[in-house]
Formats: structure tokens, C-alpha cells, sequence
């Protein structure tokens, strides 16, 4: 077996310097060889969720790459994602987050036809309650198929509040997730926000 | 306002401990005793806040400037360790009293990931947090992390006493004990 | 010891989980279903065995005060390689497990068999401990993982496995503490009779 290293002064900063600089540049090589594909995958769910909540539209448009945001307020602004089918525009994805969420701030994708109807909602990220909450998700429970074509502009505003989108407790017309009010709140939260965005664009 | 959400919301709604899980190996290690279980609050106090001030700066003018966030993990227990090291130090100096009442628990605190978790999270591009807000968040989930914990110990000092079926004595009535609490705090979601 | 002694010791006898209550928070954090627990306990299955060589094929080159740093930088080294490729490779189970995935480097596992095990002994043998200690881990996150979706959820690997939700408490954070808790009881009482 080899003899030890001494603990000497010079003999522990050198080898930490070697120990870190090899780190690093392994770090770095394995930085430049996963890039691209991490860059692809998140690329990817982006692409997927547009897809899932407008209609079917023409690739040679492509919906990322004429990507603009829309002001709400100071410092508050949401993604819009259009897309085109023979030349007009066929329909907006708009990228919403709320933070009203029961665990905080979730984000989801609200595709509009151009006359204003919802076409689909995804769901990109959260951290509501697993079972109550996350029943917003399509994979875990129907409850969105109600936003579906949902016809915003026609929505009559009982309270007149100027909120279209709200659950039915709200005076809306959404049915809340059973035990999960605050999340199906957030939920039209989010919608309206990329309602109020859809507004804008139509201006 | 916006502050005092963000202070509740650290201690009680996303409770480092209880709803997080960070930071269980000295929830179970030193809550045997509510005096122990003060002094690592201490502690752990007063490094989170450190630490994240020191993180949450090298990140937005080292890190972010140069474009190597991937450095990030083995930047951040680097600082952390070697800060931990430097307040032992200082503390020996500048106050014995201090030193007194927290060294045994600083060495532990750099395998707490609750610290290296907390700095991380104050950094997240997608919280956006000020300096201040991150100072902040940290001593506030430190706070968190503390009540967790002297909670704990006085259950566990409690339980002495009490007649625990032999098979569940020790860790797993721990555990189940740390699920009630858990349970309690639950309570507190959806306030802030 | 024998090879196949190294590995069964970690797996078994010196389980990290159940017996030397190690690397709790991704245990209790990550477990929300089996799939979950399975994915983290292999991501640090490779960070465990991977340290552990490099450590063991370093370790008379390090001088001793500075050993821990060192092996400090080479642990968050592998860490973020995991973190890198799995963003790249398996951005779902990316998205579950988060902040769990750099939190790897404080998990006392892994500092403590660089320490404990790979610091005296061979390559191969390093190899074996780290797979065999990783391994015990990701089989009793799988477990834990198994059950708390079983209970919470009515599904297993996310086949349904009984109607209705389940009992939701146990995939919730109470849930978590709840079952390792029993797990512990049970496995403490089995290796004791034998």
C-alpha cells in the first residue's frame, strides 16, 4: 500500500485545488453534453401543453418562437403562445400562474379559440394537495372537462364583480373540487388572469 | 403584510420539518430533551440566516453572472461547511458564553439539510426573492424548524413516563408521535 | 469478509433506513408512491457507489485533515451529474423528486460510507458496500413508497389496485411519519428473533 499524504500546509491546499479543479471540469463537460437535451425537454412539455389546449394548427407557424408577453400590471406580465391555421390566427395559449393556490403559486396553460372560448386547460406545475387539490389535473380527475369550450365572453356576471370565471360559492358558475374550494378558486384565478391577458391581445 | 405572510407561511403552513421534510435527522437526534432541542434551535437560527445571506449573494453575483448555476450544489456545502467552521471560530473568540450554550450543535449543522435546503429554495428563480426577502424566509423557517422541535422534545420528554407497548418503544412511537404533530400543523394550511 | 457478505450487510443487517434511521429526509420526503421512492433510491444507489470508488481509488492521495472536504467536493461532484442527467433524461420524475435530488449531498449515507468504508478499503470492495448500502436504501424507499401509495392512493406503480381514493392521510406528510414509524416496529421485531 502506498504511504499517506502528510497533512502538511502545502500538501492540503494543493490537493484540495486539484480535487476542485477536477470537479469542475467534469462538471462543466457533463454541463455542455446535457444542455441541449435539457434544453429540448422542457422545450417539449411546453410544445406538449400548447397542443393539448388549442386546436389543431399548422406547424409551419410555430407558436414558440412568436411567443409575446402581455402586461397585466407592473412587473406582472403572462406568455402568450398564438397559434395560426391557414393564415389567421386559430388560437392563443396562454401561459397563467396564480398565487392563490392552497400550497402557493401554481402555473397552468389556458388555450383560447379567437372568439374567446376556452378551448383546453393544462396544468404545468403545482404543489396543491395530493388527492384534493391536484384533482385539478386531468390525469387525476375530470373536474376540468368543465373548462372546456367554456364561453367566457357569455358567462352573465350575477354579482357583478367583473370576475366571469368563479366557482359557484363566488356566485359563478364553476363547480368547486369537493374539499378543495381554495384550489378550484386559484384555479379560476388563473383562468380569469389569462382571460383578462386574451382581452388585451383582442384590443 | 406581504412579509408577515411570508413569516407565517415559513413557520407554521410549510413547516420545514413537518411539511417539508427537511432537517428530520436532528428532529429525531436531538429532541430528547426541550433544553437540547433549544440550543440546536439556536443554532440552526442563527446559521440558516447566515448561510442563506452568504448563498443567496453568490449566487445572483458569482453564480448567475457567469453563467454557471450548475455549480450551485458543490458551491453551496462548500460555503456552508467552511461558514460553519468560521462561526465556530469567531464564536470561540468573540463570545465564550455563546460558544457555551451552541458549540456541541454547530458541527452537526452542516449535514442539517434543512440549511443547504433553504438556501437553495431562497435562490429559486421562480420565488424571485430580495435579499431581504430571503433573509427573511430563512430565519423564519429556522423559527419553524426550532418550534418543530421544542414542540417534539417536550412530547418526548412526556413520553418517558408514559406505558408504550414493547415493540413500539423508542424510534417508532417517535415517529408516530412526529405523524401527530405533523397532523396538528396541517391544520395551519391554507391561512396564508 | 466475503463480497457477498459486503453487500448483504448493507442491504440487510445495517440497513440505512430501518436500522441506522440514515437519510430520513428524501425517505419521508420522496415516498409519496412507489415510483418515487424507487427513482431516488437509485439516483442515490449511483451517487453511493460512485463515491464510494472514487473515494476509495483517492484515498492515499487526500491528507487527512482535509479529507472530509474532499470528499465533500467529489459527492456534490456525482450529485449534480445525477441532477444534470436526469433534468436532461427524465424531466418528470425530475419535476416529483426537486429539491430531494441535490439534497443528496448532506445525506448522511453517503458522507459516512466514503468515511466509514471507502476511506480503508479496495475499489471493488467500495463498488459492492455502495451498491449493497444503496440498494437496502432504495428497496426500503420502495417500501415505504409501496405502502403509502397502496393506502393513499388505492394503486400500486400507479396500477389501480381497489376503488375510491384511499385513505389520503398517508400521502400526505402525517402519512409518512406514520408508516416508518410501524415499518421500523415491525423490522426491529424481526431481526431480533433471528
Amino acid at each position: 500500500m502506498a504511504s499517506k499524504t502528510k497533512s502538511t500546509f502545502v500538501n492540503m491546499v494543493v490537493v484540495l485545488f486539484v480535487i476542485s479543479a477536477l470537479a469542475s471540469t467534469a462538471l462543466a463537460f457533463v454541463y455542455q453534453a446535457t444542455k441541449e437535451p435539457i434544453a429540448k425537454a422542457k422545450l417539449e412539455i411546453k410544445k406538449k401543453a400548447i397542443a393539448q389546449v388549442v386546436p389543431e394548427f399548422d406547424t409551419s407557424y410555430n407558436p414558440i418562437e412568436n411567443m409575446f408577453k402581455i402586461a397585466l400590471a407592473e412587473g406582472d406580465s403572462l406568455e402568450c403562445y398564438p397559434t395560426k391555421k391557414g393564415g389567421d390566427f386559430s388560437g392563443y395559449a396562454i401561459k397563467a400562474n396564480t398565487n392563490k393556490g392552497f400550497a402557493g403559486e401554481f402555473w397552468i396553460m389556458v388555450g383560447f379559440t379567437p372568439d374567446g372560448k376556452i378551448y383546453n386547460t393544462a396544468v404545468l406545475e403545482h404543489h396543491e394537495t395530493p388527492g384534493l387539490g391536484d384533482k385539478m389535473q386531468k390525469s387525476k380527475s375530470n373536474w376540468s372537462e368543465q373548462f372546456t369550450n367554456l364561453d367566457v365572453p357569455n358567462i352573465k356576471d350575477i354579482d357583478g364583480d367583473g370576475i366571469l370565471i368563479e366557482v359557484k360559492k363566488d356566485q359563478g358558475t364553476v363547480d368547486a373540487i369537493t374539499a378543495a374550494t381554495i384550489s378550484s378558486r386559484a384555479f379560476c384565478d388563473a383562468c380569469e388572469r389569462a382571460y383578462t391577458a386574451f382581452k388585451k391581445i383582442k384590443k | 403584510m406581504e412579509y408577515i405572510l411570508l413569516i407565517i407561511s415559513a413557520i407554521f403552513v410549510n413547516n420545514v420539518v413537518l411539511a417539508q421534510f427537511l432537517g428530520i435527522c436532528p428532529f429525531f437526534g436531538v429532541s430528547k430533551q426541550v433544553e437540547t432541542a433549544l440550543g440546536m434551535t439556536g443554532a440552526v437560527i442563527f446559521v440558516m440566516t447566515i448561510a442563506t445571506v452568504v448563498t443567496y449573494l453568490l449566487q445572483k453575483y458569482v453564480l448567475d453572472v457567469f453563467g454557471i448555476q450548475y455549480m450551485q450544489t458543490i458551491t453551496f456545502i462548500l460555503i456552508i461547511a467552511s461558514l460553519v467552521q468560521l462561526v465556530e471560530i469567531i464564536l470561540k473568540k468573540v463570545s465564550p458564553a455563546l460558544f457555551q450554550a451552541l458549540g456541541i450543535f454547530l458541527p452537526l449543522i452542516t449535514t442539517n439539510c434543512a440549511v443547504l435546503g433553504v438556501a437553495i429554495l431562497a435562490v429559486r428563480p421562480d420565488y424571485n426573492f430580495s435579499l431581504l426577502q430571503s433573509t427573511i424566509f430563512a430565519m423564519s423557517t429556522a423559527i419553524g424548524f426550532g418550534l418543530a422541535l421544542v414542540l417534539f422534545a417536550g412530547l418526548r420528554e412526556h413520553m418517558e413516563l408514559a406505558d408504550i407497548p414493547e415493540g413500539m418503544k423508542g424510534v417508532p412511537i417517535a415517529f408516530i408521535t412526529a405523524g401527530l404533530l405533523a397532523l396538528a400543523f396541517m391544520g395551519f394550511s391554507g391561512i396564508a | 469478509m466475503s463480497k457477498l457478505k459486503i453487500f448483504t450487510k448493507g442491504f440487510f443487517a445495517e440497513n440505512a433506513v430501518f436500522v441506522m434511521l440514515l437519510g430520513l429526509c428524501p425517505t419521508l420526503g420522496t415516498t409519496t408512491s412507489a415510483l418515487n421512492g424507487l427513482g431516488m433510491g437509485l439516483a442515490t444507489t449511483f451517487v453511493l457507489v460512485m463515491s464510494n470508488v472514487a473515494v476509495s481509488l483517492v484515498k492515499n492521495l487526500i491528507p487527512d485533515k482535509v479529507r472530509i472536504p474532499a470528499f465533500i467536493v467529489i459527492i456534490a461532484t456525482f450529485v449534480t451529474i445525477v441532477e444534470l442527467s436526469m433534468q436532461a433524461y427524465l424531466p418528470d420524475l425530475y419535476a416529483v423528486l426537486g429539491l430531494f435530488i441535490p439534497l443528496i449531498v448532506v445525506n448522511c449515507i453517503i458522507l459516512g460510507r466514503a468515511e466509514a468504508f471507502a476511506s480503508k478499503n479496495n475499489a471493488l470492495d467500495s463498488a459492492i458496500d455502495g451498491l449493497g448500502m444503496g440498494l437496502g436504501f432504495a428497496m426500503a424507499l420502495t417500501m415505504l413508497g409501496s405502502i403509502r401509495e397502496i393506502l393513499g392512493s388505492g394503486s400500486i406503480f400507479n396500477m389501480k389496485i381497489y376503488q375510491g381514493d384511499g385513505a389520503l392521510v398517508f400521502v400526505l406528510a402525517p402519512g409518512a411519519f406514520i408508516v416508518l414509524g410501524y415499518l421500523i416496529a415491525l423490522v426491529t421485531k424481526l431481526t431480533k428473533k433471528a
